[in-house]
């Protein structure tokens, strides 16, 4: 049915990937088949990772580090294991850079606290971005208010890129610390965090990346870019939620402090103090995400046996397919940049009508599930001059087909909502 | 699930598309204005009360979707001329009845919005300047 130019099959990853995933196939929305298009904010999960978790409940399942029974053993073997996985996945040089947390948002949190609380200084700078997630913006809003810190913020260019050149002047001695993201989750712009890290570097600032929704999607490697800290989540790269990544840079994460206190953590308590334990474990208050982390290395395995490149190729052509379809509707406006500075999700807007109503009418008529408002980027909606905004975003498993479907799915709602002269009626 | 032809009724959209009472009230005596921090969706509420806590004129201002918006409007037709205490009364749940179709508890939040910036509204007397 598209008259859009054809899509370049060679690129797409099969079809029968799907079938690794049970919620596309079963009929979960009584009639319609799911077109799942919110995958910015959670993707679905394949068989193998449901799987994964359930033969640890099954057969494997201990509190971790703790016993010397064989449960024990297994889980902490696998735990362990994930590290490992995880840090190979990331191009880290040592496991115990890797520290499992809640996610990006405790990832993020445990720097701004630890490693912030310890090292800034009144008149110290840190240069955030425009277009940040709330878990990119708030931990810092936070702790430069605690230390007397001053949080400054790099603009967008008019097509939604990072305006590199502001960027250059902002920098300077007094800048500590460089928070940004690698993807923006609402613009998609895919931001050049290699040029970043080395331009930070020449003032002596640190960088952390907010890699929640790059690493789901294309090859990371933290020693080519040298980054310093580095964030993600599971839940958004077909592992579980509860669990994210925090990598750091080994001589950076042993001369923090650690954040949260409890067991673990500790090598030794006395009861007027304690001395921390080596990394990891000192980041690792508490039982840890055991189960959810184990299963994010199946995650792992599962998209490193499609390959990062391979996923980031069909999203590419996905979303160039969807940004040419949505450049032909009169009255949207794309926000963020052309197709080869972003990846993998487009956000979009119209003047009259809220993204609300195309949230609400894609699931109810169309069966396609996209996120409605503004994505926890208040402040860029605000600068784009929107208080909300309607976002597709693919992954692996998402087809042309179903950018076709969305598309159908637009018209749909632009004829429903076209102004047609209507009249209150009297009560 | 709601199918989005019963959300969308057509009085609903006769409310979306020819408000009562949207814009600014000169002689408001009262206003407050919230925001669902969920969607950004906006709506304030500028009221005019006598001096025996009669609402003698209403209107309201915003930004939002065709529910929070519809809504808002449904409800100050309902409550223009009636008494402080009336809104009081006014619950939550004659809100979601007086709006009609049955909505999932996320688009609940779009309906009440009105209602909540309604209940705020009637206690938050505007500083005049000019008076004595
Ligand atoms: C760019 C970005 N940063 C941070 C987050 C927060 O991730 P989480 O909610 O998993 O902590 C998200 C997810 O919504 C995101 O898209």
């Amino acid at each position: 049915m598209s008259i859009l130019t054809t899509i370049d099959q060679v690129v797409l990853l099969p079809e029968a990937l799907r079938r690794d995933f049970p919620i596309l196939s079963e009929n979960v929305l009584d009639g319609h088949p799911l077109v799942f298009l919110d995958n910015a904010a959670s993707t679905q999960r394949p068989r193998q990772v449901i799987d994964a978790i359930a033969r640890v409940y099954e057969r494997d399942y201990a509190n971790v580090h703790r016993g010397i029974h064989t449960l024990s053993e297994r889980s902490t073997e696998q735990y362990e294991l994930a590290r490992e996985k995880a840090a190979r996945f990331i191009g880290a040089t040592h496991a115990h850079e890797i520290i499992f947390t809640q996610g990006t948002t405790g990832s993020i949190n445990l720097v701004a606290r630890s490693w912030g609380e310890t090292n800034l200084r009144p008149g110290d700078e840190i240069l955030t971005t425009v277009m940040e997630h709330h878990s990119n913006l708030v931990p810092w809003q936070q702790v430069a208010a605690k230390m007397g810190a001053t949080l400054r913020h790099v603009p967008i260019t008019d097509d939604g890129r990072l305006d590199m050149d502001t960027f250059a002047m902002l920098l300077s001695e007094r800048t500590k610390l460089v928070a940004v993201t690698s993807m923006s989750n609402t613009l998609g712009t895919v931001n050049p965090i290699a040029e970043i890290i080395a331009q930070a570097h020449a003032v002596g600032a640190l960088v952390l990346v907010d890699a929640a929704q790059s690493v789901p999607h294309m090859t990371t490697d933290v020693q080519a870019w040298d980054c310093d800290f580095l964030a993600f989540s599971g839940h958004k790269m077909c592992g579980p939620s509860g669990v994210g990544i925090l990598y750091g840079k080994e001589s950076l994460l042993d001369s923090m402090p650690p954040f949260l206190g409890g067991g673990s953590m500790i090598n030794e308590v006395r009861l007027d103090g304690f001395t921390p334990a080596e990394l990891p474990a000192k980041f690792e208050a508490g039982t840890p995400p055991i189960v959810p982390a184990i299963a994010m290395s199946a995650a792992i395995d599962y998209l490193q046996k499609i390959g990062l490149d391979a996923i980031h190729r069909h999203e590419q052509a996905l979303v160039q397919y969807a940004y040419e379809g949505l450049s032909q509707i009169e009255g949207l406006r794309i926000l963020g940049p052309a197709p080869e500075h972003r990846s993998s999700l487009v956000s979009f807007a119209f003047e009259r009508i809220h993204a609300h109503e195309f949230a609400q009418v894609l699931n109810d008529r169309f069966g396609v599930a996209v996120r409605a408002g503004h994505h926890c980027t208040q402040p860029l909606h605000k600068l784009l001059g929107l208080s909300a905004s309607t976002r597709a975003s693919f992954y692996l498993y998402n087809r042309p087909e179903e950018v076709d479907r969305l598309l159908e799915g637009i018209a749909a709602v632009q004829k429903m909502f076209a102004p047609q002269g209507r009249k209150r009626r009297a009560q | 699930m709601p199918s989005e032809e019963e959300l969308y009724q057509d009085h609903i959209l006769d409310h979306y598309e020819d408000p009562f009472h949207r814009g600014s009230l000169p002689t408001a005596t009262h206003a407050h204005e919230d925001k669902n921090p969920l969607c950004g969706d906006v709506v304030r509420i500028e009221l005019q009360l006598d001096d025996g806590g009669k609402i003698v004129d209403a209107f309201f201002n915003g930004e939002g979707c065709v529910i929070s918006q519809a809504s808002a409007s449904m409800l100050l037709e309902k409550l223009q001329g009636k008494s402080i205490e009336d809104v009081k009364q006014f619950s939550a749940e004659d809100m979601l009845e007086l709006y009609g179709p049955r909505l999932t508890p996320n688009r609940q939040k779009c309906c009440l919005l009105s209602w909540k910036v309604m209940q705020s509204a009637v206690h938050s007397p505007l500083e005049r300047s000019g008076q004595s």
